[in-house]
């Protein structure tokens, strides 16, 4: 398992777990909005380990039927915006509202030289998808992305 | 996995009777070396298939199957028309990944004299690894064409050999093609991907033909020893992924109303006579050509730098099999001959001797399966077997399998020192990244070897040459 250094011993961070053909995706923190917000840093992290510079914003609107598939749909909403952009992303920000997210991603495009980037992500799968709220009140979401 | 878990039928076939909701019992082939060497998850996965409605036969699991989403990588199971599901989830993300290997008639001391100006050259010429490109950036109407025809559409655009076309499956081109039913941004997501490689397993490997196991069907395949193939593995690139991350979504939700109990989201499926289910296999098939063209437009591509190199050399298709598919096809099930939607995620369409779909070349022989190993071990080329039909809808394996996590392989290797370690060994690897040369260690496969030679005892396809790395390119 490889996790987030400066993550440890403190409310929020992300770690990458394993999985046989690709790889599980997991982010904690004190509310839903930052458990979201440290998968998405942990999918980054599986990408490329180089700095990103935080130079241009995007946007994204996602909405599901649940919490679980709002998950995925918000880590195949970053995937999308890597893809089509040419873009990796260093930080995130995320409001919910329901079943409704408001995502910002700031990141940098990807530079083969500088990034060394690793595996491509291709989507978000619901195999052990899971987003809960532990009962000291933190929370933790987390999937298995294809690459 | 515990081999007390099965009924062992035979040393390489295993069963599970129907339990629970299970319609249909669940079979792995494979020796006890390698069930006991898979993991949990595929039998909970088998079993799980082994529940969706219209389930003909048996689930099925290949010899390198493992933990994948929903399906087990290495799981083939086949559908009723009229009673049964087509799933995205037993498609995958990377619709119609496969394989095709080129013969080139140029022995291996040809090749190694100019070895790493012909690496340098076809790293040049192959987009490989995130955020590469090829000349290629396609308009809204190129778009359909393409999702329409295939690689007889790249063909048609002169990014190919019209030889191929009868050497592809389908010949080149997936009828029942919808491009109306795929999404604005999946042809956002592929609008400039024609032509490249991609990233994680995906590779170019120049190879030399090292061992043959049956010198006719060799010889009938254009496979010599000492001589040169080039391999190409890849799939549908982004518009591939989208339209399973798209459809996913969709039947996860249609499946409760179309009263399927799923013991799993990710078998997100839809009744195959419903609209969902119509429209998905529309998009599935155009997904599953932009597949062969994108391969048929690669393999162009390597051809252009072998023309530079070597003017006189005839690089001819051996042939080109999707290993992430849903396909109509007949078979024979307690004596009756049927049509069923045969899915097969991460296995190999593996028909045997006397197949009609097969060119004339190959149909004495049967179809060449494409089974690849890791950068620095080998690639099989098998001959799908009489038996493939009555065992496995005429399935085989597709590859090896990972031993280890990716970053369990990050944190014991660094892509540099493998580099040089395969280079020691005659094998040049580039790539844009040494992280994707960690993540693709040799030592993170399992081995090859074991799972074509359990293909072949359990009577699913024929060993008939074996290939070793000279240059690979990987993403």
């Amino acid at each position: 398992m490889t996790a987030n250094p400066a993550s440890a011993g403190t409310a929020e961070g992300w770690d990458l777990f394993p999985h046989d053909a690709d790889l599980g995706v997991r982010g904690h923190g004190p509310t839903l909005e930052a458990a979201f917000v440290q998968a998405a840093l942990g999918l980054t992290a599986a990408i490329t380990d180089k700095p990103i510079e935080p130079a241009g914003e995007v946007t994204v609107i996602c909405t599901a039927p649940d919490r679980e598939l709002l998950f995925a749909e918000w880590l195949n909403a970053v995937i999308y915006e890597m893809a089509t952009r040419d873009m990796l992303f260093a930080r995130y920000a995320v409001t919910i509202e329901g079943n409704s997210l408001k995502g910002r991603l700031w990141g940098e495009p990807v530079d083969q030289a500088r990034h060394q980037p690793g595996c491509e992500p291709k989507g978000a799968t619901y195999t052990e998808l899971h987003v809960a709220e532990a009962p000291d009140g933190s929370w933790s979401a987390q999937c298995v992305v294809d690459v | 996995m515990d081999p007390t878990r099965f009924t062992k039928v035979d040393a390489y076939t295993w069963r599970v009777e129907p339990f629970g909701d299970m319609r249909v019992p669940a079979v792995i082939y494979a020796d006890e070396a390698l069930i006991e060497g898979m993991d949990d998850k595929v039998f909970v996965q088998a079993t799980n298939v082994a529940t969706l409605p219209g389930i003909v036969g048996a689930s099925y699991a290949m010899p390198d199957a493992h933990w994948g989403y929903g399906f087990p990588i290495g799981g083939v199971a086949a559908f009723d028309p009229e009673t049964g599901v087509i799933s995205a989830g037993g498609v995958g993300f990377d619709i119609s990944c496969g394989v095709r290997s080129m013969v080139t008639g140029l022995n291996v001391a040809d090749v190694e004299a100019v070895k790493p100006a012909l690496a340098e050259a076809l790293f040049a010429a192959i987009p490989a690894g995130i955020g590469s490109r090829s000349e290629i950036t396609l308009s809204d109407d190129e778009m359909d064409a393409m999702l329409a025809g295939g690689a007889a559409w790249a063909v048609a655009q002169g990014w190919g050999d019209a030889r191929d076309l009868e050497r592809i499956e389908e010949d080149g081109c997936m009828a029942g093609a919808k491009p109306d039913a795929v999404s604005d941004k999946a042809k956002k997501r592929q609008r400039r991907e024609m032509g490249t490689l991609g990233s994680g397993n995906h590779y170019l490997e120049v190879q030399i033909v090292d061992t043959i196991y049956d010198e006719t069907v060799a010889a009938a395949y254009g496979l010599v020893p000492g001589e040169v193939v080039i391999t190409i593995h890849c799939g549908s690139r982004g518009l591939g992924h989208q339209i399973g991350t798209e459809f996913l979504k969709e039947m996860v939700v249609t499946a409760k109303d179309a009263g399927i109990d799923l013991p799993d989201r990710e078998l997100a499926c839809a009744p195959i006579r419903s609209e969902v289910g119509q429209r998905y296999l529309g998009a599935m098939r155009a997904g599953t050509n932009c597949a062969l063209a994108n391969r048929e437009i690669l393999g162009h591509f390597a051809r252009r730098v072998v023309a530079d190199f070597f003017p006189a050399a005839d690089v001819s298709l051996l042939f080109d099999v999707s290993h992430n598919t849903c396909k109509v096809e007949e078979h024979i099930v307690d004596g009756e001959r049927r049509t069923l939607y045969v899915h097969r995620k991460g296995a190999t369409r593996a028909f045997g001797p006397g197949a009609p779909s097969l060119p004339d070349a190959l149909r004495p022989v049967g179809q060449p399966v494409l089974i690849g190993g890791s950068m620095g071990t080998g690639s099989y080329v098998l001959a799908g077997a009489e038996t493939s039909e009555e065992k496995s809808f005429a399935s085989a394996c597709h590859g090896a399998g990972r031993a280890m996590s990716r970053h369990a392989a990050l944190k014991q290797w660094s892509g540099r020192q493998i580099q040089d370690d395969l280079r020691e060994r005659g094998i040049l690897i580039k790539s844009p990244s040494t992280r994707g040369i960690a993540e693709e260690a040799p030592g993170a496969y399992k081995d090859v070897d074991a799972v074509v030679e359990t293909a072949e005892k359990a009577g699913l396809a024929r060993r008939v040459a074996r290939m070793r790395p000279l240059i690979c390119i990987k993403g």
